[in-house]
């Protein structure tokens, strides 16, 4: 029965790791497909909440975004309630026109009519800071929004 | 000299390279997220002509500072706001819209086209709870809508395609179909049933 005996002092293979750089690649080249660049780096809490009625943006026409949500984590020196933010800085209600203007004068000429504002607003946001971005929305006659949410059940927001 | 052949290229670590790589893409890139409801805005206007419209006409939603829901004057829960939204528009109470398959109530609106939904909300509703109802109303449009396309889809040669998969459909570049005839169908639908959704200014 030696036949079945171990080898005394044989050691396991090591595992070969030839295929290692293949699987590696294969997931930079995922990520590099489905993601983009990061446009603005938040520096405020943005939970979108789900709605299941959505509609994808038309990629064809321009977007900006605004946001609104609580400071995160190391900006508490803007306080404690939700604020605005345009591009990457904290903003005041009054900012939404000025900042339209500029989007506008970034786009080619016929496509300025197709701009399209998304709102990111968090959860938790309350709905007077978004009444006020809505009414300056509608003094620079920049009317077709999207409420940017997440895909799901929206029942389940409350 | 002899000739000796090349030795080869060490590419131990090639998997480090590549793991930087995508590290460095893992934390500068975001998965996009370019869906949500899209709503129009009503432009500022002079004019302060003020448009009679009968209060049958008009189903009230008022979202109070505690996220407590309000229709027609009766405290709702949120998950039966879109079937009195399908009721309230579908009611067809003048008897013009045939294709309505409503209760007839003479007091709720009179057709489609006149029903408006009023959605009024306070300065301390929160955003979730607002969103959770934008969307019940709109889906309650869709609801409708839906069963509108399926009616007259199949007489255009479009069988088996509800309202929303239309409209996804026309914007698809893929779509293999007369996307002429659709845009009718699709236009034709937002006819019957407009979306009269009004948000009162606070």
């Amino acid at each position: 029965m030696s036949k079945f005996k171990k080898d005394g002092g044989k050691e396991i293979p090591p595992v070969n790791t030839a295929a290692l750089p293949d699987i590696v690649f294969m997931l930079l080249f995922f990520f590099m497909v489905v993601t983009v660049m990061r446009e603005d780096s938040l520096i405020i809490e943005n939970q979108l909440p789900n709605a299941d009625q959505v509609e994808k943006l038309d990629k064809k026409n321009p977007v900006s975004y605004i946001y609104i949500g609580k400071p995160s984590k190391g900006y508490e020196k803007y306080g404690t309630e939700a604020i605005i933010q345009l591009n990457d800085r904290p903003a005041d209600v009054r900012d939404v026109t000025a900042f339209v203007n500029a989007e506008r004068a970034a786009l080619r000429e016929e496509l300025i009519p197709f701009l399209t504002i998304g709102m990111k607003v968090d959860k938790e946001a309350t709905m007077g800071i978004v009444g006020d971005v809505k009414q300056e929305l509608r003094k620079v006659n920049a009317l077709k929004i999207n409420y940017t949410t997440g895909n799901g059940v929206a029942l389940d927001n409350l | 000299m002899a000739k000796r052949a090349a030795p080869e290229v060490n590419a131990g670590s090639m998997a480090d390279i590549a793991f930087l790589l995508l590290i460095f893409f893992l934390v500068t890139t975001t998965i996009p997220k370019d869906q949500g409801l899209n709503r129009k805005l009503p432009p500022i206007e002079e004019n302060d002509e003020d448009v009679i419209i009968k209060q049958k006409n008009i189903f009230t939603v008022l979202l109070n500072g505690k996220d407590q829901l309000l229709v027609e004057d009766e405290l709702m829960d949120v998950k039966d706001l879109r079937q009195n939204a399908v009721n309230f528009l579908d009611n067809n109470g003048d008897g013009s819209c045939d294709y309505c398959q409503g209760a007839q109530d003479p007091a709720s609106s009179d057709n489609p086209d006149k029903a408006i939904i009023s959605l009024k909300n306070e300065r301390e509703t929160s955003y979730k709870a607002y969103i959770t109802v934008q969307n019940e109303l709109v889906a309650a449009y869709n609801e409708l809508r839906n069963r509108r396309a399926l009616e007259i889809g199949p007489a255009q040669g479009f069988r088996d395609m509800n309202f929303v998969e239309m409209q996804k459909n026309y914007k698809d570049a893929r779509f293999n179909g007369n996307k002429t005839k659709l845009k009718e169908v699709i236009d034709q639908i937002k006819v019957e049933i407009p979306q009269k959704l009004s948000e009162v200014q606070n």
